[in-house]
Order: C-alpha cells, then sequence, then structure tokens
C-alpha cells in the first residue's frame, strides 16, 4: 500500500493543476476579492488610520493579508472539491483505483500548495505600487510559508469533505468557516489592538499566524503582531503553528476518509 | 479456473438486508450477469466484488484476491464500469484516460499505443482533444469502457452498462464488448434490469430482494419454463387466474394487465382453450419462453412491476439526466 504513495500524491496533484490552468473563470476570480479589498479598504481606512507602525501605512500593513487571502479561499475549496468529486462521480474512480487513499488527500494538499505559490507569485506584482519592498530574500522566505499555510488549510477542507455528502453545506462552510476566517486573521487589524474577545478568536485561527509569518517576511520582524502566553511569535513559531495544526488536520480527515462501510 | 467467487454474501444496511446470502462463481473468459429489477441489490454485490463497500458476512475472491484483505491487488486487476458516468468533466478525454493510465501505475510510452487502440475501437479518437463537458451520454459511456479497458484487467464489471441511452448506442456498445471478450480473453461480470441486454450472457442469475432465486445457462433457463408461452387478455382478469388454476390446472402469472402460463404444445393446445374458455378473450399470443417468461415464473410478477416505485424512477430520471447533460 505505501508503495503506492508516492504515486497516489503526484497523480492527484497533477490533476488539480491541470484543472486549475483549465479553469480559467477560477483563476480570475481568486485574484478579483483579494484585489478588490486592498483598494477599497485601503481607500476607505488609509487616510482614517494613518500610520499603522513607524513606516508602515495601512496599504502596507494589509498588503501582506491580501497576499494571503487568495491561498486561504483557494486551498479550503480545493479540499472542500472532494465532495464535488463525489457529487459528479470522479471520486469512485479514483476509489477503485489502486492508488492510496492517504495519498489522494495529500495529493490534494501538494496541488493546493502549488497552486498557491503561483497565486502569491502573481500578488507579488502588486507590491511595487504600495511601495513595499520586495527583494530575493523575501521570495524565498514566502514560498515555504505559502506553502505550509496552503496545505494546512487544503487539510481543512478536505477534513470537512471527507464526510460532507453534498453540496447543501456548502453555503454554510462560506459563511460559518471561510468568512470568519478571513476576518479573524488579522489581515485588516492588528489582533493585539483589538476587544478581548476578537482576540483570543483570532489567536485560535490558523490563519492569524500564517497571515503573520507572510507579514514579517515582508516588512521585517518588528511588525510581529501576535503574542500567546507573552511570547511574540516569529516567522518560524508561526510557521511550526501553520504546520502542525494542518497535520492534525490531514491525519484526521485520512482517518475519516479511510473508513469503508 | 474461477475467476469470481462469491461465498454467501451479506450486505446489511442498518435495518435494511440489502444482500441476503448470495454464492456464485465466475470462469474465466464467461459472461456472467446479475438480472434483477432496481433495488434488488446487483450494485451492492458489484461494490462489495470491487472493495468499494465491505460485506457484512461472507467472503469474496476476484482474481484469486481476497476483497477484504487483499484489496489493492483486487483494484490493480479489475476494470469497472459504473452506472453514473465517473470522468471529470473539466478535462479532456485523453486527459481522463492518462490519468487513469498513472493511476494505475504505467508509463506514458506504455500508456500511448493502447490510448490509441481504445480510443479508436470506440470511435473517439477524434475527439481526444475534446471535454468531456462537451461529450453526449453515448460518447461518456464508450469513453468509461475505454478507460475501464485501458491497465489490461482480467475482469471487467459493468453495472447496468447501457442504462438511460437509446437503442443504437446500446447496440453499439455490446458489439464491442463481444469484440474485446474474443480479443482479451476477458471475464464479464454485469448487473441489468433490461431482459435483451441480458440476452448477451452465458449464465444469468436472476436476482430478488438481495437472493439469487436462480442461476444457470439462458437456454437452460428458457428450457426450465416448460414447453410454450401462452399470454391472454381477458376482460376479468382475477377471475380468469381462478379460472385457470381451478379448471385448467394451470400456474398463471400476471403482469402489465397480462396473464401468461406455459403448456407443453402450446399450438395443439390453443383452438381448444380458445372456443372453451367461459369468459370473454381480448386477445391471445402464443410465444417461445424469453428471459421474462422465466423471470415471472420465478419471482411471480414481472420484472417492470417492480420499478413502479416512484423515488426509484426518480433516481434513474435524475441519473439519466446527469448522463446526458
Amino acid at each position: 500500500m505505501m508503495a503506492n504513495f508516492p504515486r497516489s500524491v503526484w497523480v492527484i496533484a497533477y490533476r488539480e493543476l491541470l484543472r486549475f490552468v483549465q479553469d480559467r473563470p477560477r483563476v480570475i476570480s481568486s485574484f478579483g476579492m483579494p484585489l478588490v479589498f486592498l483598494v477599497i479598504f485601503g481607500a476607505g481606512f488609509g487616510r482614517l488610520v494613518g500610520q499603522m507602525m513607524p513606516g508602515v501605512d495601512y496599504l502596507q500593513f494589509m498588503y501582506p493579508g491580501i497576499v494571503a487571502m487568495p491561498i486561504l479561499m483557494t486551498s479550503v475549496m480545493s479540499g472542500v472539491s472532494i465532495v464535488w468529486d463525489r457529487e459528479f462521480g470522479f471520486l469512485k474512480e479514483v476509489l477503485v483505483s489502486p492508488l492510496s487513499r492517504s495519498g489522494v488527500l495529500a495529493g490534494k494538499a501538494v496541488g493546493a500548495g502549488i497552486i498557491a505559490v503561483i497565486q502569491g507569485c502573481i500578488m507579488l506584482a502588486v507590491a511595487p505600487f504600495l511601495d513595499v519592498p520586495v527583494g530575493p530574500g523575501t521570495v524565498l522566505a514566502l514560498i515555504p510559508l505559502v506553502l505550509i499555510l496552503s496545505f494546512s488549510l487544503s487539510a481543512l477542507g478536505l477534513l470537512i469533505g471527507a464526510r460532507m455528502r453534498s453540496q447543501q453545506g456548502f453555503q454554510l462552510l462560506m459563511q460559518l468557516v471561510i468568512f470568519p476566517m478571513l476576518f479573524l486573521s488579522g489581515i485588516f487589524f492588528p489582533v493585539s489592538q483589538v476587544a478581548r474577545w476578537l482576540e483570543v478568536l483570532s489567536k485560535l485561527n490558523p490563519v492569524t499566524y500564517g497571515v503573520d509569518a507572510i507579514r514579517q517576511a515582508f516588512l521585517g520582524s518588528e511588525v510581529a503582531g501576535v503574542t500567546v502566553f507573552g511570547h511574540t511569535m516569529g516567522i518560524v513559531d508561526s510557521a511550526i503553528v501553520v504546520a502542525v495544526v494542518g497535520a492534525v488536520f490531514l491525519t484526521a480527515a485520512t482517518w475519516a476518509f479511510n473508513k469503508r462501510e | 479456473m474461477d475467476v469470481i467467487e462469491a461465498n454467501n454474501l451479506v450486505k446489511r444496511f442498518g435495518e435494511l438486508e440489502a444482500v441476503r446470502g448470495v454464492s456464485f462463481s465466475v470462469k474465466e473468459g464467461e459472461i456472467f450477469g446479475f438480472l434483477g429489477p432496481n433495488g434488488a441489490g446487483k450494485t451492492t454485490v458489484i461494490n462489495i466484488l470491487c472493495t468499494l463497500l465491505l460485506p457484512t458476512a461472507g467472503a469474496a475472491k476476484v482474481n484469486g484476491y481476497d476483497v477484504i484483505k487483499e484489496c489493492n491487488k483486487v483494484r490493480q486487476s479489475i476494470g469497472l464500469i459504473f452506472q453514473e458516468p465517473t470522468l471529470d468533466d473539466y478535462l479532456t478525454a485523453e486527459q481522463n484516460l492518462l490519468f487513469h493510465g498513472y493511476a494505475y501505475g504505467i508509463t506514458r510510452k506504455a500508456l500511448e499505443p493502447r490510448l490509441r487502440t481504445l480510443l479508436e475501437m470506440v470511435e473517439l479518437w477524434d475527439r481526444r482533444k475534446a471535454k468531456i463537458r462537451t461529450y453526449s451520454g453515448g460518447m461518456k459511456r464508450r469513453l468509461e469502457i475505454a478507460r475501464g479497458l485501458l491497465h489490461c484487467p482480467r475482469v471487467l464489471f459493468l453495472d447496468e452498462p447501457t442504462l438511460g441511452l437509446d437503442p443504437q448506442t446500446r447496440r453499439r456498445i455490446w458489439d464491442y464488448i463481444r469484440d474485446l471478450r474474443k480479443r482479451e480473453n476477458l471475464t464479464i461480470f454485469m448487473t441489468t434490469h433490461y431482459m435483451e441486454e441480458a440476452e448477451n450472457c452465458d449464465r444469468v442469475a436472476i436476482i430478488d430482494h438481495g437472493q439469487i432465486a436462480v442461476m444457470d445457462t439462458l437456454e437452460a433457463l428458457k428450457d426450465s419454463v416448460g414447453g410454450d408461452v401462452v399470454s391472454v387478455r381477458t376482460e376479468d382478469n382475477g377471475e380468469a387466474v381462478r379460472v385457470l388454476k381451478e379448471q385448467y390446472k394451470l400456474n398463471p402469472g400476471i403482469g402489465d394487465g397480462i396473464i401468461r402460463f406455459t403448456v407443453p404444445r402450446g399450438e395443439e393446445f390453443l383452438p381448444g382453450f380458445v372456443s372453451g374458455f367461459p369468459l370473454r378473450l381480448l386477445s391471445v399470443g402464443l410465444a417461445r419462453p424469453t428471459l421474462e417468461d422465466v423471470f415471472l415464473e420465478v419471482t411471480g410478477r414481472s420484472i417492470r412491476e417492480q420499478q413502479a416505485d416512484p423515488l426509484d424512477a426518480m433516481k434513474q430520471m435524475v441519473r439519466r439526466r446527469g448522463r446526458h447533460g
């Protein structure tokens, strides 16, 4: 069974990529919403808020989170897409093939990771307009962070999708999972300067750590904004949190998915 | 050699006992069919044999591998064509086949000639670069047959292979299947509720309420009916059945408003019967027995009557629409 694992991962990741490349509306819409947020929130709050911290205005503060936004949405969706595969029958083709079950799930996560890196690179094109410096060091730090965040979030999507039988829960999912995760992630405001209950919720959200790490990759460690039990989380600390949460999600998803009735 | 062996398979879904002790074996190169109405447990048996479901009790081997313990070896050695389409609509035909080939561990080099042969056989080679979304129901089905054979399986499972297809496409698909069996010495296990389709089998098991009612070769099954089939329509079928039982000592079955019974020499029996029958006859027919008659004889009902369940009918309609769309 384990001999099939690497093959399963790449075959499934290959299909995810094929589908992404051929689904142009999806590619475009994954960038549309973040850019709309950037422009409208930037114009709306920018003047009001002024400097977030020395040398960082609101647009610059928000931008790293905007880079993370398409990753959040595409990755959760790519995990949940297993529900579509079930509904339209394709999952059956996968399940009767000799591909290993855990490899299939890992392949979905890996595919999502590769797509996320591509999306992240495209979002970098906006940086010069906002005076956000992008050097080779930034890109090098960004790639593993994006991979880890995307892996974790697609694992969450898979966990949700593993036992879901229809698309009915889908609206609910958007409202109860994706939007809260998006707004409670420190993309739009620093999580340490809000009401206590909001801060606690934000700190329970793994995306917060991903966004904070990405922000530090762009703007330096001075902007680190998440403190847990008095410890300020650096890039590596945050990356570890996201990776561990992702591993837990994926293990749970594999367990749920593996059960043969 | 037996390619499929099923031993007392039982499957329960909660309270519902979908399969109630099914045993059979299929020899190499044989076309074996499960004939029965919807909900008889046919698909459940296929799902157990292809490792999608675990049996509640009993055991089965496919190609000598245990379907419970050696599921990966079973999966590698079988091809499947399901009732509903299982293609990726957003990919092209060629991409769907390549995905399948890679999933079964075939290299691109080995894959290419085989892919071409199969696509040419199902007459889709010219359309290989088109997305599945643009395919008709019949084309999807043909592509699935090509895909199911891509990794050279030794057994092909067909679950209602021509459900919802027009008669012309149905005939063409059966031409491929017969051709394949000759060329690749394939063993075929299929389920159907179409009598005409079951005529393609070497052996048939009639399955009803999760159990095998009879199992034999087509000829033996038809001979078992005993003689010729007389079908009559009367003004009062209930009364006619009573008369046939009591005065004629026959064993009539009733289905679709027609009474059927068998008599040893039909052409000699009819003249006397028509003039002597006490009720007014609306129509009288005489035929050699068909599988439909066997079914009626064994279960006491016609296969169509058992599908009157509205939920089933709806499910089928949705499925059919899915295939056309």
